[in-house]
């Protein structure tokens, strides 16, 4: 690199600075920007003593050239948010209705997005308050996280696709189209979400919390006790959920044909664990770590719609895409699970009475 | 046991024949207050299809005192075990009317925010997670809350804070309601008091 370059490089950072400290004159500094862009953001006191600090900063490298030009702000420091912003503030435009669309969609895919649900479920039955509540995997902690390589499938999947898969094997439906209007929207919604959120970088809840090891193997005898004592309430005794009068989704079925597949995430006995000891029983969850691991293994014991991949044997599906916490292909109760599945992909699907 | 149950299956039955019913003769001292048809009246809550172990618990409450009501407690202290039975198998059956005046939209504001998203920040599910969409009820255990009176609403949630109401299947309410305050109480409440109780066309129920 030679002298010439370098006062190109310097030249250009005092440009910057002098366009920033204009724009900043324009709009009324980052926070104006900020609230502008989300309705509402960070608290106000905070982003006001940043932005002035900031406003500070970058007057020094404007007066002063070369080796304090590398300090002005490149971008408005926004604070990392640290929760999803309020409802309240999707904007009244054309991007606004989509992400309400979005919003519409995850809480009520069975009515929003009919054509691609196959099962009982909504999103939200494992993503409370429509995937703004930061226990139960937030969309802002996972817009961020991708594209990302997934062992799932081998290969880098984009959201879209990662919302793709949720239909296939969570909703046990199909796959909405990339460019269509569903995961369009849900995207919109997820990206919405994550203002505020660094991308590429590990958000610091991410997923289910890590639910510790159980100090004893999870058994499927203390499972069914605890269910029946701490779920069946609202997921029935038998695991089918209950209607809402009038036909409305009530509480979800957690197995059988209304349920996921057994290629979904939810079927893995760990992450399931994970989200129980995190949200369940709802509002008051106060299960132990045991506890927790046993009713997962006592659920995830039972049948549910086929996995997708199934090749036509259950040994093979197995061993091709099961080598993880689960139960599809092992013997409970005699049966082995996977042979007596519901089939997959049931689209449209016809709520169990 | 066997009896008891074949008498109410019947009971149900019977129910399920005729539209109008006549009310056990158990029922008496409710329908002064509670309406011939469980619809309720004025400050009294309607009984009409809340689940039948709901009632039952109700009433077993109420005469033991747990759910303190002085109203309720020499009524209920009244009625033996199966005459409670009966009482709860008879409004649980029945169904309220759907409005005939189309009501005003419920208001929109914190009370609907607490009922429609819940508070997650501290942890608080929607009313309508457990007490089904538009506040209709799910199944035996969650009773419906659309259209019942405001201020009926508002002091069950002060009695759960006061302790003068049991907590519920597994302690939910009691747990929900410590979190909730004055403000909340009552705008929750006057965002289901102002829904109906029944849809206005129910085309398939």
């Amino acid at each position: 690199m030679n002298k010439s370059v370098l006062m190109v490089v310097a030249g250009c950072a005092v440009l910057g600075s002098a366009a920033w400290l204009f724009a900043m004159g324009l709009t009324g500094g980052p926070e104006d920007y900020a609230e502008r862009y989300a309705g509402q953001s960070a608290p106000p006191a905070q982003t006001a003593g940043k932005s002035a600090g900031e406003a500070g900063k970058a007057g020094e490298a404007a007066s002063q050239p070369s080796p304090a030009a590398k300090d002005a702000p490149a971008k408005p420091a926004a604070p990392v948010a640290t929760s999803a912003p309020p409802r309240s503030a999707i904007p009244d435009n054309e991007f606004g209705k989509l992400v309400r669309q979005g919003e519409q969609i995850f809480a009520n895919p069975g009515q929003f997005a009919s054509d691609w649900v196959g099962n009982d479920l909504s999103c939200q039955n494992c993503h409370f308050d429509a995937g703004r509540y930061d226990q139960t995997a937030s969309l802002r902690s996972a817009w961020p996280m991708y594209p990302a390589y997934r062992g799932k499938n081998k290969h880098v999947n984009d959201f879209a696709e990662r919302l793709q898969g949720c239909f296939t094997y969570s909703m046990n439906g199909k796959a909405p189209p990339r460019d269509g209007e569903v995961i369009q929207a849900l995207q919109a919604y997820a990206f919405w979400l994550a203002k505020g959120m660094p991308t590429g970088e590990q958000p610091e809840v991410r997923g289910y919390p890590k639910v510790a090891d159980p100090a004893e193997p999870p058994s499927y005898a203390r499972g069914e006790t605890v269910f029946q004592e701490h779920c069946a309430l609202c997921h029935g005794d038998d695991g089918q959920g209950q209607k809402a009068a009038g036909g409305a989704p009530g509480f979800p079925p957690l197995w059988g044909a209304g349920s996921y597949n057994w290629g979904a995430g939810m079927h893995r006995v760990n992450t399931a664990a994970a989200f129980i000891k995190a949200a369940m029983p709802l509002g008051k969850p106060d299960l132990t770590d045991q506890q927790a691991w046993d009713v997962a293994l006592f659920i995830n014991s039972h049948e549910r719609p086929q996995d997708p991949r199934f090749n036509g044997s259950v040994k093979e599906t197995a061993e091709r895409f099961h080598q993880h916490q689960g139960e599809y292909g092992k013997t409970v109760n005699g049966q082995v699970l996977g042979e007596h599945s519901p089939p997959s992909g049931t689209v449209p699907h016809s709520p169990s009475p | 046991m066997a009896r008891l149950s074949v008498t109410l299956g019947l009971c149900l039955l019977l129910s399920c024949a005729f539209a109008q019913q006549t009310p056990p003769p158990a029922a008496g001292s409710c329908v002064a207050c509670h309406g011939q048809q469980g619809q309720g009246a004025a400050a009294f809550p309607h009984l009409a299809g809340l689940g039948e172990a709901y009632i039952r618990r109700q009433l077993d409450a109420f005469a033991s005192g747990e759910r303190a009501n002085a109203t309720m407690k020499p009524v209920a202290s009244g009625l033996s075990e199966t005459q409670r039975q009966a009482v709860a198998a008879y409004f649980s059956s029945l169904k309220m009317a759907p409005a005939d005046s189309a009501s005003a939209e419920p208001p929109d504001g914190p009370g609907r925010e607490l009922a429609v998203h819940g508070r997650w920040d501290q942890e608080l599910p929607a009313c309508v997670q457990c007490h089904g969409p538009d506040g209709r009820g799910i199944g035996e255990d969650f009773p419906p809350l659309a259209g019942q009176p405001a201020g009926y609403l508002e002091d069950q949630l002060k009695a759960w804070r006061a302790g003068q109401r049991p907590a519920g299947p597994q302690g939910l309410m009691g747990h929900i309601a410590e979190r909730l305050d004055a403000d909340d109480l009552k705008a929750v409440a006057q965002y289901f008091a102002a829904l109906p109780a029944a849809p206005k066309e129910s085309g398939h129920e």
